[in-house]
């Protein structure tokens, strides 16, 4: 196939476009290096290694539960691994994994040229390194946490815990979703706006779907758990009672906010499985996967339910019948989606022939273990079943046949697939076979025999058990299995080591696939594709002959996208639906920013475990300091607005349709207007859980808290000033291109405004000061914390507006201005309601 | 090291010996079992279409047939499924959480980390890690927590229920056969959580009535020297933590000891309730279960020989 997609003569090093998207050279390169194929190699190997690290911790354990009675690991040291296994493999391995997977192979699949926020990416990969270290680094001081991965309270407040140990937990722990919540904005931007000219909806890959489910889930489940990791080391660190019976708090609240975020976890795990596998059995049996609808209703399906059954985590909390029978429901209810989209795998395999290579094993594999541990969570969903069987080896079992045999195994299958297009080198069959023999024979011996083992009585996270109970010989058998697993995960490292030396060459579609990141030579080209593939079926290169366009209009715009521009990186917008050519986005290039920012981070995190004040005040300027070297005007950036200028394209305002395309830096076609966007949402999210928080805990409160009138008017004004911020601003923009002079006073008149309202909620928490403080219960900890975020929330659309007054008074005619402008009207509008919000929780 | 087991011993959820525990076990098997069938017809199915794509075009399905296949059997079969399984379990669930009448025995479980107070207020009994009921009478159980979340669990009798601060959990206890069934604590709680084991012993009715009769009274008084110095050791060593109702005992920390020598365990089922193991404990309980609330007790041998006797007598 003679794709557009590839230049017609490999360029050299030195062509202008290759050197705008290469790495720079040196130690600093690599460290300013932001572009997706780099990082997300990077992230990677850091999951990876991460894997590694559980691994082991996992075979420790089984070590210790190999016999009776074992000495092997005392207490102390049992329960710190347990709780670090879990940590690891949920929040440092499979989640960072798919994600990394994912900005490495999406933008290639969708047929763009990087993710839509290289610096956001580099961030999130740094924040998770260092914050994935600092959690580990616990282990120097004997203080690895010992809470367990849910770390329920109370056991983890300060009272039962009063080591550093679930501080670290917690901090570091944070940061990773941190880390995830922004490696999702990335995805969903990237796939709603950076498709391929064509690639409407509808004829996405799964798994571009997929991850577009997965990574709105994300937004809405690790944002509580962010909240309520916060809400327990304020707790800890600030006396804030949330959890504190005596003081109107409630344990139960954290196992609501914590399984929230928990039950979603286990299918965004999950869902990026059910595409990797799509495309696997896809590409093998050379058949479309059947159902494409069905399978991304589906999936979408299981999204959506998975957030109504997280209760079925807590039937044993002492729970009325009517909300049992209720989770019990939802919770059966994903049986329907499951069972759609494995009989979906069934009948593509029905209609033809499989190839069987080693991905194809994995698949069939997942497939296997995957409808066994789907089974074990039917009859878990069953409330009294799970009465006996929750916290016992039964659920062990389940949710690793979910895990391992629903995510890992996937997970290796993918690597096997999509690592001859990364590294150029195809993996050995031999060796691939072997590792799945192992771990498919491993697997099993090691967890069909937990169901048994729980049915016997026996509970987790237990150090050491009696001999004579009947769990000696199961749990002797499941330690052999472990390293029988163990052992196929070893052949599988020895397998990619070896292959990345002496692999036979990958040719650049070995495995005669359909989707567009084949379409690139293996390893791809950092600028990915020299012209931006046009796209026509679902299945570009099985059913398309080439991938140019037939269009002569947009093959004139895709031309001048042809090896260029040369002076900055940049891709094409489309629209969402139809994915119709929209702008050029503008894409930064190498920045020591998200590095430095990431740094900061790790001395404020370092600065919150040690309370030291020095470090938080360096931590703060070197974080102050990144974000303005962050934003500030690149040269880049201007040489692509002038570029634009010169060659009459329009820039910025104008949005009408036509050809050439505008430069897309401003407005609804933005990239950075949809960032915005899922900003807003997850802020949204973040205190649509301390309100839940607040009715949650104010519905078991004796009496309502006494609210003056004092209060009530000084929230009314602050709401009445935030909703005049949003309406300037919003007149402000609209009002283009009205005088300079009406703009800057709407503009200043909105910065004045948010100060006043900045002020009346600090009056209104200084108010409350006076009476009472947010140690005194856990209303007072509520108003704390709502007051604080809503004085945050403010403070950063304060410093959104400044930065565009400085814009409009330095350069007026800068579109750079007019986008701070655009980014902050949206912003103000959510700052408007939720102080509204605010008010009607806390003083109506 | 550690208490008998045996066939019995299991504490086995298949071999239930309640009401309770019979239910559940009957849809337990009727899951497992339903289950099973569900995963071999699903990997027929797969097995068929592995070997019907090898044989394909002439074994394949077209497109169509592709698209009912998925539909009925990925989408409305396991529908129906759920249909069942929701009725069976909402019926189970009617059951499940049927509460006992209030004239029943009342026992209250407190969870400690990491030992049980139990509690027979009606009866005025305090004791710890055992719990005694009659076997064929419901008994209503009361759990609390004075600390963290624990959760109480006999296999044998109920699924678990567990205890959070600020609130009471109840369940009802319906032992049909005369027995001992074992649990442990099933929410982690902590460092010592493994050694969290409670004993349910369901008496017959007239064994019963002698052994709450025996415990509701005061402890015994010693009669001999070694005894009775022990006891008074133990009003300076151990009182203050440790309550013998009848004594100037009267502390709250540890376990009620009134029956100490009644009880077949002792650390919460760490170890088996000997002469020597009691020693061994009373000497340094953080050998056998580090982290526990009992200090090692430096007492002269003469005198923990002197306790040891005393609370053997504590029947």
């Amino acid at each position: 196939m003679t794709a557009p997609v590839r230049p017609d003569v490999s360029p050299s090093g030195t062509h202008p476009f290759v050197r705008v998207w290469s790495a720079p050279p040196g130690i600093l390169g690599w460290l300013r290096e932001i572009n997706n194929i780099p990082i997300a190699t990077r992230y990677m190997a850091t999951a990876f290694v991460f894997f590694l690290a559980g691994g082991v911790q996992a075979l420790l354990l089984r070590i210790q539960l190999g016999t009776p009675e074992n000495t092997f690991l005392d207490a102390e040291t049992y329960n710190q691994i347990f709780t670090m296994h879990g940590t690891t493999m949920m929040f440092l391995f499979v989640i960072p994994f798919i994600e990394a997977m994912a900005n490495y192979v999406l933008p290639l699949m969708i047929g763009t040229r990087d993710l839509p926020f290289p610096r956001l990416t580099a961030l999130s990969y740094w924040t998770y390194v260092l914050g994935g270290l600092f959690l580990y680094s616990s282990f120097l001081f004997g203080l690895a946490p010992d809470g367990g991965w849910f770390a329920y309270v109370p056991l983890t407040s300060l009272e039962f815990s009063p080591g550093l140990n679930m501080d670290y937990w917690l901090i570091g722990l944070s940061v990773a979703e941190v880390a995830g919540i922004g490696a999702a904005a990335e995805l969903i931007v990237a796939v709603l706006k950076l498709r391929a000219p064509g690639m409407s909806l509808g004829r996405m890959p799964l798994f571009a779907w997929a991850m577009l489910i997965v990574a709105v889930m994300i937004i809405f489940a690790f944002t509580p758990l962010v909240v309520v990791t916060g809400m327990l080391e304020f707790d800890r660190k600030l006396g804030t009672r949330f959890f504190d019976v005596a003081a109107g708090g409630d344990p139960l609240l954290w196992q609501h906010l914590f399984w929230v975020f928990g039950h979603p976890e286990v299918y965004i795990m999950l869902i990026p499985a059910i595409g990797i596998v799509s495309h696997i059995v896809q590409t093998f049996t050379r058949r479309p996967v059947v159902g494409y609808r069905v399978m991304v209703g589906a999936m979408i399906a299981i999204g959506v339910v998975s957030f109504a059954l997280w209760a079925h985590h807590m039937f044993a909390v002492g729970m009325s019948m009517a909300a049992m029978s209720f989770f019990a429901a939802a919770s059966l209810l994903i049986a329907i989606p499951s069972g759609l989209q494995v009989f979906g795998w069934i009948a593509t395999l029905w209609q033809g022939r499989a190839e069987w290579r080693t991905p194809m094993l994995f698949a069939a594999g997942f497939i296997v273990l995957f409808v066994l541990g789907g089974i074990t969570g039917v009859m878990l969903a069953s409330a009294p079943f799970d009465a006996q069987a929750h916290d016992s080896y039964f659920v062990v079992a389940h949710f690793h046949y979910a895990l391992i045999g629903g995510v890992i195994f996937p997970l290796v299958g993918a690597l096997h697939y999509w690592l001859p297009k990364f590294r150029g080198r195809m993996l050995d069959e031999r060796l691939g076979r072997w590792s799945f023999w192992l771990m498919f024979a491993g697997f099993n011996v090691a967890f069909l025999p937990m169901h048994y083992t729980g049915l016997l009585g026996m509970p987790r996270r237990v150090y050491t058990y009696e001999p004579g109970l009947g769990w000696d010989l199961p749990n002797l058998i499941s330690t052999v299995g472990a390293f029988i697993l163990a052992l196929g995960v070893l052949v599988f490292v020895v397998n990619v080591v070896r292959s990345l030396r002496h692999g036979e060459r990958a040719a650049d579609n070995p495995w005669r696939a359909d989707t567009l990141e084949w379409a690139v030579s293996s390893p791809p080209p950092v600028y990915q594709f020299w012209s931006l593939p046009v796209i026509r079926t679902r299945h570009p290169l099985w059913e398309q002959r080439d991938l140019d366009a037939e269009d002569p209009a947009l093959d004139a715009e895709l031309q001048a996208m042809r090896g260029r521009p040369e002076g900055w990186r940049s891709t094409l917008i489309v629209s969402i639906k139809d994915g119709h050519p929209e702008g050029i986005s503008w894409i930064p290039g190498p920045t020591i920013w998200p590095f430095v920012l990431s740094l900061g981070f790790l001395l404020l995190f370092t600065a919150a475990l040690v309370n030291s004040l020095w470090l938080s005040a360096a931590g703060t300027l070197i974080t102050a300091v990144a974000t303005a070297g962050w934003f500030w005007p690149t040269r880049s950036q201007q040489l692509a607005i002038d570029e634009m200028r010169s060659r009459g394209y329009r820039v910025a305002r104008d949005r009408a349709r036509g050809s050439p395309l505008p430069m897309a830096l401003v407005g609804r076609g933005s990239t950075g207007w949809w960032g915005m966007i899922v900003l807003i949402a997850v802020l949204a999210v973040a205190l649509l859980s301390l309100i839940t928080s607040y009715f949650y805990l104010a519905s078991r409160w004796a009496e309502r808290p006494v609210i003056d009138t004092m209060e009530i008017i000084m929230a009314a004004t602050c709401a009445a000033f935030l909703l005049s911020v949003a309406g300037l601003l919003h007149l402000t923009s609209r009002g283009r291109p009205g005088s300079t002079t009406r703009r800057r006073l709407g503009l200043a008149l909105a910065t004045l405004l948010g100060l006043a309202s900045l002020g009346l909620v600090w009056g209104a928490y200084a108010y409350r000061e006076t009476s009472f403080t947010r140690a005194l219960d856990a209303h007072g900890s509520l108003v704390y914390t709502l007051l604080g975020f809503e004085g945050l929330t403010i403070a950063g659309g304060l410093i959104l507006t400044i930065v565009a007054q400085l814009w409009l008074w330095r350069r007026p005619e800068d579109p750079r201005g007019d986008a701070a402008t655009e980014l902050a009207v949206p912003y103000w509008f959510f700052v408007a309601a939720s102080w509204i919000a605010v008010f009607v929780t806390l003083y109506l | 090291m550690t208490l008998a087991g045996g066939p019995g011993v299991i504490p086995d959820v298949l071999d239930p010996a309640s009401e309770a525990g019979q239910r559940i076990a009957d849809l337990a098997w009727f899951l497992l079992i339903a289950g099973t069938v569900v995963f071999i017809a699903v990997m027929v199915m797969l097995a068929l279409a592995i070997r019907a794509g090898r044989a394909a075009p002439a074994g394949a399905i077209g497109e169509r047939g592709g698209r009912r296949l998925q539909i009925v059997a990925g989408g409305i079969i396991p529908a129906a499924i759920v249909v069942v399984l929701f009725v069976v379990t909402v019926r189970a669930i009617t059951a499940y959480t049927a509460t006992a009448a209030s004239d029943v025995t009342d026992v209250e479980v407190i969870g400690h980390m990491w030992w049980w107070e139990v509690r027979y207020p009606r009866l005025g009994i305090v004791s710890a890690n055992e719990v005694h009921l009659p076997a064929g009478r419901p008994v209503r159980l009361t759990v609390r927590t004075a600390d963290v979340i624990h959760s109480f669990w006999v296999p044998r009798l109920h699924g678990k229920i567990d205890l959070v601060p600020g609130r009471t959990n109840t369940i009802r206890l319906d032992a049909t056969r005369a027995g001992t069934y074992r649990g442990q604590c099933a929410e982690y709680c902590g460092l010592q959580h493994t050694r969290m084991a409670i004993t349910v012993v369901a008496h017959e009715l007239e064994s019963y009535t002698t052994w709450a009769g025996r415990e509701q009274a005061p402890a015994a008084v010693p009669t001999d020297t070694l005894a009775s110095a022990g006891a008074r050791v133990f009003e300076v060593a151990c009182a203050s933590c440790h309550t013998v109702r009848g004594t100037l005992a009267t502390g709250t920390e540890g376990p009620d000891l009134t029956h100490l020598a009644s009880r077949a365990s002792i650390g919460a089922g760490t170890l088996p309730n000997t002469t020597a193991n009691l020693a061994a404990w009373v000497a340094d309980a953080q050998r056998f279960k580090p982290g526990n609330g009992m200090p090692p007790m430096s007492l002269r041998e003469a005198d923990l020989r002197a306790v040891v006797a005393y609370l053997e007598t504590l029947r």
